[in-house]
């Protein structure tokens, strides 16, 4: 577990990071390193030349603006925590992000890496697909935007071209009075996720639901939109037995990917589970 | 802050607060890895890929021409010892046999390959990281053999680990009480059931480490590193190494926890100090957490068919085990030990009159294993305490009432355990009120109470509560050592054979010489754990350094006192007979005093040996209260009650840390810790991701309490071996929770771990059964 032999930059531009990853290949990014010193201690990657973020200025911002929120590759997840506005600007967001990891890992990850890994498991990506997040990247041809729909591919695997730096994510303002849900199952507090769900929508005066969204992380090969669920629930009222059996359709919409057939019906139930369990903590009706 | 709380009097028995904290908590702990000599090399092991093969070749001739590199050594460059095939083996510590050596381990794996992780070849490099480049340039060809992962039903059925060895199983214990056959026969009620208690093991949270040192003029080899056990090991590196024992140094310093794994004789201990002889070098090696979960010792991986014949009032009959341990793919140092103490301790704290068991032990393609905090006894403990739940059930007796009708009486002790064979050790429970500590346990707890939450859904969670009487083996013979020596500066320097492991043994030892000797804590240096110290040390283990080592400082400390009115009645000019000792001042009846200062120079030491074959029990009970959502199968821990009763208690703050801590380690070991395997002996758990030991927030509910009621009766210390007691009970006690919560479902847990996919299974399971439907 002794990390490979490579060699190491830190640019202070992002022009410089872009032409570092152009000149060599197997280049990785390097921000809070918290899931690529595994990787490199594990020597499952052993890539020539690390490019640490860093020195680069400004990527640790957290903005928020009437329209959206935006944060920086490099805001970390205390960052999040301990933001004076946030909790009330992305309440689900920081919901999410307190089922991140512990102290230690807390204090450097980051909202970049986090995407940028992409593990299926992962809060931040399934909060980015659940509100339709943009991801700003900088490449070869300079700065470019993303749509969270279209970014994750698969278990690690997004469409970030080699030269690409992810540089911030934009969330869309957060409207007031939505209502939202957040539960996830881990084997011990601070675990990755067996699985998790969020929901959120918005109260019309008719008493129903709008704009219903819903996300399962750990349960496939990418975050995956519940849009059965949002379909089933969109304008009508909900209730616990409408909770229910959108649980029951978004057991339908998942396939968790583990090897082991009653792990993964295990998975499978842990969605249905909270998908009705989200669903009635955001519409404050009793659990159970 | 002050760390040690001035105590007037006696300090056995107060709340001392250790010793070792304040250095620990400065950062100025010494662990292995902190130690760098002039010249120092690094060691990395290639280790096999794959569980069962047969070495075709292992070629390092790239590796060796890499720079940097020293040696790369294998099986091949190894000198012919004690082995027909001509590579040193490990020996087996407790309970060796020769019908064992076929099945002892190389050092270096030379034919065949039997587990993931096993040693292959050890490179010798200027960092860890160049060693570990070198170890991907060794070109290892292994022809694939069907792995044996089970030892279930004597492991029939699995591929043969051993050429000329028909069976896996190799070797076995019998143990009996009494006449098992005649309580079977005709007994009004019987039942059998089939428990598993699966693999996993102590995760110590610093990793194992050698450092080696060779003094060619000398002849002489030190070795850093050293734990638990460091004579035993210096005897054993000696022999392999073909050095005399004088000629051998072992120090321990720091370690970062033991819990019986640590310390044992590993192939690395072997390999280090031969590299480093062999390039008169120091060579250190520090093992990884990748390493650590596949080369530590491995324990439980239990199946077992008991067997119990009852009376209609409760009353047990006799009691049947046939036990098969998957003891992995060799017999290391301390293997045997679970087998025969699943062999003896299945009865526990109970009047079982009638006993027979038969423990195979089975090799497998799994990492070798050894004792680990209440070896075989948290297996056993499992599988009477789920039994009793079930005849409880089915004879419609109180499961509280079944146990206080069965449990042995004070009139009834000492009580002789089951008699294991081959190379029994008899022994006997020695003193205890085991009825008391059960009522103690409940009255904690609030038994009564909370009897009404049985099986009750509140809130969407099923509560369940279980109770449950455990005793605890301590003290292992045969011997301890401890010197005493009085300074020219008054002060009195103890050294111990005991190893410090994190347990306190320097707290502890210094409060018992303290009273002895009547000077304050401040007066009295304990040194520990290295064999310079003293000509014989037997270690940590078997919950025995403070019996074992208190006793013997008890005997050095009288002996010193007597040294010193001899040496005063000198200098004095007085006869012995008008001389006393009193807090380290010697008076005379005259008036006359002297202080200890004035003895410097004259040379007053003892070595003294305490020698006991007897053991100590600790004794007690555990109650839980746990709540279980049936719907993601997450067991909370409300509240969980641990009362010992260890005869004396010589530090409360010390025994209270141990026995929280055991019962974390045993909560781990019920629901999280899992070494999973896969069909070909892969190890799926190989990071702390996937081999989950417990969190500082995950069970936060803990109580405990011991009492001194009963003192040991073999030794003046009265203290019973304690540490190890808290673990042992626990997975018998999650699962009859889990079973009393779920009983709507019929949930009966006979496998641990009770992970959150298995809960949820069983409730499906019990679900469909009963035909239900679904509930929210």
């Amino acid at each position: 577990m002794k990390l490979p032999d490579l060699d190491y930059c830190a640019p202070a531009s992002l022009e410089e990071v872009v032409a570092l990853l152009s000149a060599n290949a197997d280049a990785k990014i390097i921000s809070g390193g918290q899931s690529l010193m595994p990787v490199l201690a594990f020597r499952l990657n052993a890539p020539s030349v690390l490019v640490d973020l860093g020195r680069l200025q400004g990527l640790d911002r957290i903005e928020i603006g009437a329209d959206h929120v935006r944060l920086g590759a490099r805001v970390r997840w205390i960052d999040i925590e301990r933001h004076p506005a946030l909790r009330t600007a992305q309440p689900l967001l920081v919901a999410m992000i307190d089922h991140v990891a512990h102290t230690q890992v807390r204090n450097r990850g980051t909202v970049g890496g986090s995407l940028a890994h992409a593990d299926p498991a992962s809060e931040m990506p399934g909060f980015a697909r659940l509100v339709d997040a943009v991801i700003e990247v900088f490449g070869e041809s300079g700065p470019r935007e993303l749509s969270a729909e279209d970014f994750f591919l698969g278990p690690l695997e997004t469409v970030l071209e080699p030269t690409d730096v992810l540089t911030g994510v934009r969330l869309p303002a957060w409207p007031a009075g939505r209502r939202w849900g957040f539960q996830e199952v881990a084997r011990r507090r601070g675990d990755f996720a067996m699985a998790g769900v969020a929901v959120c929508f918005d109260d019309g005066t008719d008493g129903a639901v709008h704009d219903m969204r819903a996300v399962a992380i750990g349960a496939g090969s990418t975050p995956v939109r519940l849009s059965g669920v949002e379909a089933f629930l969109e304008g009508r009222v909900l209730t616990a037995e409408l909770a229910e059996a959108a649980g029951a359709t978004a057991g339908q919409e998942v396939s968790p990917m583990v090897e082991d057939a009653g792990e993964a019906d295990y998975r499978r139930a842990l969605v249905m589970t909270l998908t009705a369990r989200t669903l009635k903590q955001a519409a404050g009706l009793e659990q159970e | 802050m002050t760390i040690v709380k001035p105590v007037s009097g006696p300090v056995v028995g107060q709340p001392i607060e250790r010793l070792e904290d304040l250095r620990l908590l400065r950062g100025e702990g010494r662990y292995v890895d902190d130690i760098h000599l002039e010249g120092m090399l690094h060691g990395a092991v290639l280790r096999s890929p794959m569980a069962h093969g047969r070495i075709l070749s292992v070629d390092a001739t790239e590796a060796r021409a890499m720079p940097g590199v020293h040696a790369v050594i294998t099986a091949a460059d190894l000198p012919g010892h004690d082995h027909p095939d001509g590579v040193p083996t490990i020996p087996i510590r407790l309970f060796p046999n020769p019908g064992m050596d076929p099945f002892r381990q190389p050092v270096l794996a030379a034919e065949r390959v039997r587990y993931v992780g096993e040693p292959v070849a050890f490179v010798v490099a200027d960092s860890p990281e160049l060693a570990e480049d070198a170890l991907d340039l060794i070109a290892l060809d292994i022809e694939p053999l069907p792995a044996a992962v089970t030892s279930e039903n004597r492991g029939e059925g699995q591929p043969a680990l051993y050429e000329g060895q028909p069976s896996n199983r190799v070797w076995g214990y019998n143990a009996k009480l009494g006449d098992v056959e005649a309580a079977f026969n005709g007994a009004p009620y019987t039942r059998r059931e089939r428990f598993y208690v699966h693999r996993h093991t102590g995760i110590t949270m610093e990793t194992r480490g050698v450092l080696s040192q060779w003094d060619p003029v000398a002849g002489t080899m030190t070795s850093w590193g050293a734990a638990k056990v460091p004579f035993q090991n210096r005897k054993m590196l000696a022999q392999l190494l073909g050095l005399d024992l004088e000629k051998v140094q072992m120090i321990e310093g720091d370690a970062g926890g033991s819990f019986g794994v640590r310390g044992e004789f590993f192939p690395e201990d072997f390999l280090v100090p031969f590299c480093a002889r062999m390039l008169n070098r120091p060579v250190k090696w520090i093992e990884d957490r990748r390493e650590h979960l596949l080369a530590i010792s491995h324990a439980r991986d239990v199946h077992c068919d008991i067997e119990i014949a009852c009376e209609r009032d409760g009353t047990i009959r006799g009691m049947r085990v046939r036990a098969d341990v998957n003891i992995g793919a060799y017999i290391r140092t301390s293997t045997t030990i679970t087998p025969r103490n699943v062999s003896m301790f299945v009865p526990g704290p109970y009047r079982i009159p009638n006993f027979a068991s038969d423990v195979a032990m089975v090799v497998s393609n799994k990492s070798p294993t050894g004792t680990y905090r209440g070896p075989g006894r948290f297996e056993s403990d499992f599988f009477r305490e789920r039994l009793f739940d079930l005849v409880a059930g089915d004879l419609g007796i109180d499961r509280v009432e079944f146990r206080r009708h069965n449990l042995l009486r004070s009139d009834e002790l000492p009580h002789p355990l089951p008699s294991t064979a081959p190379d029994p050790h008899d022994s006997e429970l020695d003193s205890g009120d085991y009825g008391h500590m059960l009522d103690l346990c409940l009255a904690k707890f609030g038994w009564d109470e909370k009897k009404r939450l049985s099986g009750k859904r509140i809130d969407g969670r099923y509560h369940g509560i279980a109770v449950g009487c455990f005793i605890e083996g301590g003290a292992a013979g045969p011997a301890e050592n401890v010197r005493m020596v009085l300074e020219d500066d008054g002060k009195v320097s103890v050294y111990t054979g005991s190893s410090a492991v994190g347990q306190g043994v320097k707290t502890i030892l210094t409060q018992i010489a303290a009273d002895a000797m009547e000077l304050p804590m401040e007066r009295l240096q304990l040194f520990h754990g290295s064999t310079t110290y003293v000509k014989e040390g037997f270690g940590s283990f078997h919950s025995r350094s403070t019996v074992m080592a208190g006793n013997a400082a008890l005997i050095a400390a009288s002996e010193l006192r007597s040294q010193i009115l001899a040496a005063a009645s000198e200098l004095m000019q007085a006869p012995v007979e008008q001389l006393r000792y009193e807090a380290g001042t010697v008076c005379s009846e005259a008036g006359a005093t002297m202080e200890l200062t004035a003895l410097a120079g004259r040379g007053i030491a003892y070595e003294a040996t305490f020698r006991n074959s007897k053991h100590t029990y600790t004794n007690g009970a555990h109650a839980v209260h746990i709540a279980v959502d049936a719907e993601t199968g997450k067991i909370e821990i409300v509240d969980y009650v641990g009362i010992e009763d260890v005869g004396r208690k010589i530090n409360p703050l010390t025994l209270h840390g141990q026995a929280v801590g055991s019962i974390v380690q045993g909560l781990g070991g019920a629901l999280l810790e899992h070494f999973v395997y896969d069909g070909e002996g892969q190890m799926l758990s190989g990071t702390l991701a996937d081999y989950l030991v417990p969190l500082a927030t995950d069970f936060p509910n803990i109580r405990s309490q011991a009492v001194e009621l009963h003192p040991s009766p073999f030794h003046p210390l009265g203290a019973k071996g304690a540490g190890e007691g808290g673990t042992i009970p626990v997975g018998g006690m999650l699962g009859n929770a889990l079973a009393d919560a779920l009983a709507d479902f019929g949930v009966q847990p006979r496998d641990l771990p009770l992970s959150p996919a298995r809960v949820w299974h069983m409730v499906q399971q019990g679900r469909a059964s009963a035909g239900r439907a679904g509930e929210g």
